[in-house]
């Protein structure tokens, strides 16, 4: 249902051009769940807020294709994008606090966007809200409507936004790290639910989070992106049984285990990630690569296959 | 046995928030409420919990950022918790803190030689020279370059600047280092890096930490003992392994198993246990045992008096009515 071909999203800056997201294919099928992990810095949470359209930065560049159910999004008028964005395609961030204004109750700013998409009656689209905060798991949701977002914990505003994204029964829904900010109990209750959300409405999911094991727990399929590029693609079981590139492995290794036999050292990844704005020529990930010999100066291609790497290690 | 290096007992932390003008009235946030443990030299003790719990503010009162509202705190056998702030001095050279964000942390219009070089300015009657010899050492020893000294810190990544709020830290030698959320802001890569160094740092430099965390993983890999944190006491506390492989609090059980494992295998198999409902205010905490309200194996009991923290098994303290028998389970 999203098609996304070779999409580069540039930003002018006083030092240069720096290319943020460079060169980025991936598919989402309908209902399924595709994670993204990567650093701070890798071009995930971009590329995806270039797939929603809410790049509006004038000093940025957008080259390459995204299809939505063969609808073409890049150059797609704003007005005809706010049109798709919230009723097709809803979005979940991090921080639920910016997310949310101050200075409506939630159930008022639920019921307007419910209102913008629908052809309703107010009293309509505020017994809508009160329903899909019930919907999310929120408690006595009559109450809770006619509260503000300071007046609410973390983990109750990550389920009034998410309350939010599904009021139009989004086809396809972006959460970018949304539990990030959350404590692991609260954070479990949000998995869940978005566990029971994809059985109940079937949307797509793209999730993007740096966690490996909220990966574990919710993808279907994986892609790993390092410097602007995707490094390694496949589904998720693949991946964590029998990781390609060098960087999902190191990744991985990288991770305090929660059983067994602690280590001495954990095995950490020298060095940092590149700064985009002089992207050493070559594969990015080789400065810091155990594996890394004289091919590496070139760029590696990633195999268009389902399961691919972008690494001269990985046999094609 | 050698003795203790820090002891505290009994230690409570209240925050009077509001006015007498304000709607509600001033209030009482009880951020700390009879916590008491002790810390061996060479250890690393982890503070772990939920956002609320207190384990930063502990921190704090153990480095005396804020002062106690009851409470002692013994470091090295000396009763340091009504010192006051000038009396404290001699003190801060043996009780350092690294602090979660290292961006907010350092002076941005300072150089990094200087960042390093104030707390030896400020202690020590070292001459420029020599203040210049030892910086250099300690760039070294946290694994940086000596031309980085010259540079500001906008210049260095996240993980870059933990270095440097470490150096810092370990400038006077230290005997004890309160950890406050140190890796939480930096990426997975770099935060294993940072987890080796203080690791590295401990053995050389005979250091003693109170590491406080959110992660799991990462406080099960550096810790000694665990205490585990819970409206502002302590309601499990024990070795890092054991506590791991078998938590005898319910609140622990339900900690450890709402991380979410970087495993396939593991995933099946796995029971998880979720805990309705969000962590209480501290404002008016719960009666009885402050776990009931979210407990799922709360009684009557549990709601009208509150566990005290006694050992079980040698080793090993935990605040409920009902532990988990850790001792029968092989």
């Amino acid at each position: 249902m999203l098609k996304v071909r070779d999409l580069t999203v540039s930003f002018r800056t006083e030092q240069g051009i720096v290319r943020a997201v460079d060169g980025v294919s991936f598919d989402v099928g309908e209902g399924e769940l595709l994670g993204v992990v990567g650093e701070s810095g890798s071009g995930k949470t971009v590329s995806l807020l270039a797939v929603m359209g809410l790049i509006t930065d004038p000093n940025a560049i957008i080259a390459g294709s995204i299809q939505y159910r063969g609808r073409e999004l890049v150059g797609l008028k704003s007005r005809a994008m706010r049109e798709l964005r919230g009723k097709e395609i809803a979005m979940i961030f991090q921080d639920p606090m910016t997310a949310l204004t101050p200075v409506y109750t939630i159930g008022w700013q639920i019921a307007e966007q419910v209102l913008a998409h629908n052809n309703v009656s107010k009293s309509a689209a505020w017994q809508r809200a009160i329903d899909l905060l019930a919907e999310v798991n929120i408690p006595k949701p009559e109450e809770t409507a006619h509260r503000y977002p300071h007046q609410l914990s973390g983990g109750m505003r990550q389920r009034v936004v998410i309350a939010m994204a599904l009021s139009c029964n989004p086809a396809l829904l972006v959460a970018d790290e949304p539990t990030t900010a959350l404590d692991v109990t609260v954070q479990a209750q949000i998995l869940d639910l978005l566990h029971k959300l994809r059985r109940n409405h079937g949307s797509a999911i793209v999730f993007i989070t740096h966690d490996m094991g909220v990966m574990a727990e919710i993808a279907d399929r994986m892609l790993v992106m390092y410097a602007g590029r995707v490094v390694e693609r496949g589904t998720k079981q693949e991946l964590f049984s029998s990781p390609m590139h060098p960087y999902t492995r190191a990744l991985l290794d990288s991770i305090p285990p929660l059983t067994g036999e602690r280590p001495r050292r954990l095995r950490a990844i020298p060095g940092t990630p590149p700064n985009l704005l002089n992207r050493p020529p070559g594969c990015a990930f080789a400065p810091r690569c155990t594996l890394r010999f004289d091919k590496c100066d070139t760029e590696p291609a990633l195999g268009s296959g389902q399961r691919a790497a972008a690494c001269f290690r990985v046999p094609a | 046995m050698s003795a203790p290096l820090l002891e505290v007992v009994d230690v409570a932390k209240r925050f009077n928030v509001g006015t007498r003008f304000s709607r509600q009235g001033v209030r009482t946030v009880h951020a700390l409420d009879g916590v008491s443990f002790t810390v061996m030299p060479g250890e690393t003790i982890g503070l772990v919990g939920e956002s609320g719990c207190g384990k930063s503010t502990l921190g704090r009162c153990i480095t005396r950022l804020y002062d106690l509202t009851s409470g002692t705190l013994r470091f090295a056998g000396t009763d340091i918790s009504s010192l006051s702030q000038r009396q404290m001095r001699p003190m801060r050279r043996r009780i350092q803190m690294v602090f979660q964000d290292p961006y907010a942390s350092l002076n941005p219009r300072r150089r990094v030689r200087d960042l390093i070089a104030e707390p030896l300015r400020v202690h020590t009657t070292m001459s420029e020279v020599e203040i210049g010899k030892r910086v250099a050492e300690l760039l070294d020893i946290v694994g940086l370059k000596p031309d980085h000294a010259m540079r500001f810190p906008h210049e260095f990544s996240g993980g870059q600047r933990q270095r440097i709020g470490i150096a810092r830290a370990i400038a006077l030698n230290p005997e004890l280092i309160v950890l406050d959320e140190p890796v939480s802001a930096l990426d997975v890569s770099v935060q294993a890096q940072i987890v080796n160094l203080l690791a590295d740092l401990q053995e050389r430099l005979n250091l003693t930490y109170i590491f406080i965390a959110h992660d799991l993983s990462v406080v099960r890999q550096v810790s000694t003992r665990i205490a585990v944190m819970y409206l502002g006491s302590i309601v499990e506390m024990g070795s890092a392994d054991d506590i791991f492989a078998r938590p005898a609090h319910p609140y622990t059980q339900a900690l450890i198993s709402a991380v979410p494992l970087p495993d396939l295998a593991a995933l099946g198999s796995a029971k998880r246990i979720v805990l309705t409902g969000d962590v209480p205010s501290p404002v008016n905490p719960p009666s009885g045992c402050r776990f009931h309200t979210r407990c799922p194996i709360a009684q009557d009991r549990c709601r009208s008096e509150r566990p005290v923290l006694t050992e079980q098994v040698p080793g090993r303290t935990v605040a409920c009515h009902f532990p988990t028998d850790v001792t029968s389970t092989g």
